[in-house]
């Protein structure tokens, strides 16, 4: 226990009279308590005893708390082997029946436990002395004495060399655990920038062939004659990457038809067949997929901080805390009218991270010199 | 009936630990400890219980959970989602929700015990702050609650990313995309978080080690030293009667207090329980697997992670490129709201009393707390903050809010950007407000007593209601006032020093700064008993004055 010297703040003289007796010596054979009093005897100061009379009433107030706490253990019991689960209802009626027996049993026993304290226990205003926590100057020189002199003991104050080496010993030591977590990270660290830079929309498929959209949850490839009417919208993925999160976390995008006269200076028109236009789906914010679509203003939103995004004009940003916009795919229709991939997203889709620079500097350097 | 004997079984019992521990001695001391009752001391006491229930209904979730991301084709007993791709985890928190009798209730219960974990712990800091109850000695205490406030909303976010559901996943990006965004070394943070590109497939399990071991452990350490603390320096008593800074006034620990803490253990059980059935909390399989591709609309964080959705919802579209190309990024709509609110927030706790006892210069220990409207300052400051919090967490739902008030979300948006300056500067003086009329009032109870309900007639024929003096209670109570103490030397207003040098520590442009702000900070606003006693007179205390009795 943690009590070794508190004795100066917890004088013993001021609690009142009814003091339990000090621990009688083992050969006695006496209990710790043996010395006890009864309790609560009037005189006591600051104690003051219920009347018989209320002390009766709680005695049998609290009896009936007690045990209505014992039928409802027993309900909860009995509840657990009566409700089997398996389904939606039966998980709920095994759940409320489980549940209101425990509140039962739990709330009626605090309520006959405050009873108890309330109407049987006396009523207290005990006082206790309390003193100042520090110790006195004589502890404080003793200790701060034996402090210098046991370092003068151990010669760690005069041995520079002894102390010097167990400098030297510890601090490798320390550096072990962090070492040890290095292989948190599953590879080189180094190619970690680059692969956020990428996705897999600028590679091309195992067959050679540019990659097909395919729409999220069927997998299903998108025939751009089918996807004809102005303001329809798809969440769509990449071929053959249906499933791979780490992949549907950069490449998810969202695919929207235009009348051609709709589209603005933003957007680039050079990828956008049949007025078809495929933004990344990944907010620039933070990353939540930004989902929601408001087709008369063309406005993208994302449900997280409400970035709004114009989707007529390059996914610029509207509204809300996100800086950049959407980045667009360059897509354009294969030879079995379905809409591919023609390239990589040309900046990094996602949330900014600091070795992304200004990707869409470079990505227009890029474009003026092709 | 003088004596009776202790029972066999207790006398042989507490023998064998004496006779091997000297346990006598500690219980000696400490059986009839005594503590103080408020019913404001109760709101720690909901924290600790909420702690020690989500330790058991954890503990149970741990035995059937399964914190992997492998991929598996869910085959339990909920058929909307059956032949469904999903993580492991995902799948097992359905099977602990459908298929383990029990297992929905401790799920709920587990989640409502974290709400009213943290919810206890805010509540309960209130307290002690309006209170001053963190000033010497106990700011150590408060330091140790500072820390574990900021590890319950560690707690809280690595327990609600672990069903991999599509909810906790949103939750789970917010944070990577926060996590990367950080100059430098973000992408090293992400990289080694999630063991490569998100989400990876090590996310879960190490959230998993992280909620149920090591932050649990480092909770529990912490509280128990919390404990500790509060049992050598025992509790703080509100002014009143017989209540002094030398004294604890109150019921003993044995067996009052122990059998109220039981029964107030059980009730916090009891509502968590009662909250864990009727009230529907995180339904996991209403929301499908994680995928980074979708996201349900309106989702919301728990409400302690709402002030850093708000934050983050209100920032302009700020971000800056360094270098130029190949430099780099500092998406600053990011960084701010992520890292300056929790920031300030969390410094300002910590510091506060370290600040204030420079401020003051008041190095007594306390053991009688403040009423709040006896420190203003304190007090309004203490508002102030609660406001910034307050409208950043309002902001978080903003999208709610503009649903009920039917105004657009963006113009919530901009009012928030406003109101987050604007409010707390509004509540600070308000309060102040509020502070200076409640104390004028005591001054008045003080000074002419309490409205009594009788009217009388005075001989030419003015009606006047008849003032009495307030019970003694309630008079104890109003005179454990003190005025905030000032450096020496800077007493406002009361002429006497002003012509003198001032002390050597408030020379200098940092002393100067220290003594305007002592000034201002301390002093009698509104002194109790007009014409005598205290009057206008700053008791300046000085570093190491005794320590002075609350009740004169
Ligand atoms: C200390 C012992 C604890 C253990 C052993 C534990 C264990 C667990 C486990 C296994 C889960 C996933 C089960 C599921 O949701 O189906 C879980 C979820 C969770 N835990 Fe804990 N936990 C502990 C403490 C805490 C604390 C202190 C907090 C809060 C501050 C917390 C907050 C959460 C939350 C919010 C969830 C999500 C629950 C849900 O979605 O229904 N846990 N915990
Ligand atoms: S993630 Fe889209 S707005 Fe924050």
């Amino acid at each position: 226990m943690t009590d070794n010297n508190h004795d100066i703040e917890q004088p013993v003289e001021r609690v009142p009279k009814r003091v339990i007796g000090t621990p009688s010596h083992a050969a006695t054979g006496t209990s710790l308590l043996g010395a006890e009093e009864r309790a609560g005897s009037a005189e006591v100061p600051g104690v003051n005893l219920q009347d018989e009379a209320t002390a009766k009433k709680g005695e049998r107030i609290a009896a009936f708390c007690f045990l209505l706490a014992f039928l409802a253990g027993i309900a909860f019991i009995v509840s657990y082997v009566a409700f089997q689960v398996g389904d939606l209802d039966s998980a709920a009626t095994s759940n409320l029946a489980l549940g209101s027996s425990l509140t039962v049993a739990l709330l009626a026993l605090a309520s006959g436990i405050v009873v108890w304290v309330r109407m049987v226990m006396p009523k207290y205003k005990l006082v206790q002395e309390r003193h100042a926590m520090a110790s006195d100057g004589e502890t404080r020189s003793y200790v701060g004495e034996t402090f210098l002199q046991g370092a003068a003991e151990s010669g760690i104050t005069k041995r520079p060399l002894l102390r010097r080496t167990l400098l030297a010993a510890a601090a490798p030591l320390g550096l072990a655990p962090l070492v040890l977590l290095k292989d948190l990270g599953p590879h080189e660290y180094a190619d970690f920038p680059k692969k956020l830079r990428h996705t897999v929309w600028g590679e091309k498929t195992k067959e050679g062939k540019p990659r097909r959209l395919v729409v999220e949850g069927t997998g299903a490839p998108i025939r751009a004659a089918d996807f004809n009417s102005p303001g329809g919208i798809l969440s769509v993925v990449p071929e053959g990457y249906e499933h791979d999160l780490n992949e549907l976390a950069k490449s998810t995008l969202i695919l929207i038809k235009f009348r051609p006269e709709e589209l603005k200076s933003g957007t680039n028109r050079n990828w956008a067949p049949d007025g078809i236009v495929a933004y990344s789906k990944i907010c620039t914010h933070v990353g939540c997929p930004a989902a929601l679509y408001e087709q008369t203003t063309h406005h993208i939103l994302c449900p997280c901080h409400q970035s709004t995004f114009d989707a007529a004009d390059g996914a610029k940003v509207v509204f809300g805390p996100a800086a950049r916009p959407l980045p667009q795919l360059p897509i354009a229709v294969d030879g079995e009218g379905y809409l591919v991939a023609t390239a990589d997203f040309p900046v990094p889709p996602g949330p900014s991270f600091w070795e992304r620079g200004d990707a869409e500097a470079e990505a227009r350097e890029k474009g003026r010199q092709s | 009936m003088s004596t009776a004997t202790v029972p066999k079984p207790i006398a042989g019992t507490s023998s064998f630990l004496d006779d091997r521990l000297g346990a006598g001695n500690f219980m000696r001391r400490n059986l009839r400890k005594v503590f103080p009752d408020h019913w404001s001391f109760l709101l720690g006491e909901i924290a600790l219980y909420s702690f020690i229930i989500l330790l058991l209904t954890g503990t149970f979730l741990t035995f059937f959970f399964k914190p992997s991301m492998e991929h598996v084709i869910y085959e339990g007993s909920y058929a909307p989602l059956q032949g469904i791709g999903m993580s492991a985890a995902y799948a097992s928190a359905l099977e602990i929700s459908f298929d383990v009798r029990g297992g929905l209730l401790m799920r709920q219960m587990h989640h409502w015990a974290a709400l009213l974990f943290v919810a206890g712990m805010m509540v309960h800091m209130l307290r002690v702050f309006f209170t001053g109850a963190y000033r010497k000695p106990r700011e150590l205490n408060w330091l140790i609650g500072v820390l574990l406030l900021t590890l319950a909303l560690l707690e809280g976010l690595t327990g609600y990313s672990l069903p991999d559901d599509l909810l906790s996943g949103a939750g789970l990006r917010i944070t990577e995309g926060v996590a990367i965004s950080l100059p430098l070394v973000g992408t090293w943070i992400t990289f080694f978080l999630f063991g490569g590109e998100y989400p990876g497939e090590d996310v879960i399990s190490r959230f998993y080690s992280l909620h149920i071991l090591l932050i649990p452990g480092i909770l529990l350490g912490l509280i128990s030293a919390h404990m500790i603390l509060m049992w050598v320096q025992k509790h703080t008593q509100m002014p009143g009667k017989g209540r002094t800074n030398n004294n604890v006034v109150g019921a003993p620990f044995y067996p009052a207090f122990m059998a109220k803490a039981g029964a107030y253990f059980m009730f916090t059980f009891g509502v968590i329980a009662l909250l864990g059935t009727f009230a529907q909390i995180n339904p996991i399989w209403l929301f499908g697997p994680y995928t980074p591709a979708d996201i349900s609309a309106g989702s919301q964080p728990d409400f302690y992670m709402g002030f850093l959705e708000g934050a983050l919802r209100l920032m302009p579209s700020w971000e800056v490129n360094l270098f130029g190309q190949g430099g780099g990024t500092i998406p600053l709509s990011v960084l701010i709201p992520a890292l300056v609110p929790m920031g300030l927030i969390m410094t300002g706790l910590a510091l506060y009393p370290f600040v204030e006892r420079w401020i003051t210069g008041d190095n007594r220990e306390h053991h009688v707390v403040d009423r709040p409207r006896n420190n203003p300052h304190r007090t309004s400051i203490g508002v102030s903050a609660m406001t910034f919090y307050g409208v950043l967490w309002l902001l978080g739902a903003n999208d709610e809010l503009s649903w009920v008030l039917h105004v657009s979300l963006n113009w919530t948006t901009y009012v928030g950007r406003v109101l987050v300056f604007v409010a707390p500067a509004i509540a600070y003086v308000v309060t102040y407000r509020i502070c200076l009329g409640l104390q004028r009032k005591d001054a008045a109870i003080i000074g002419h007593g309490v409205e009594s309900g009788v009217i009388k007639r005075l001989p030419h024929g003015e009606y006047i209601e008849v003032h009495v003096p307030p019970s003694q209670d309630i008079e104890a109570h109003m005179r454990g006032k003190e005025p905030v103490p000032t450096l020496p030397g800077t007493g406002n207003g009361s002429g006497n020093g002003s012509g003198d040098v001032p002390p050597k520590a408030l020379r200098g442009p940092i002393g100067r700064l220290r003594a305007k702000m002592s000034a201002a900070y301390g002093g009698e606003k509104i002194p109790l008993d007009d014409g005598h006693g205290e009057g206008h007179g700053h008791a300046a205390v000085g570093a190491g004055e005794d320590d002075k009795p609350a009740i004169h």
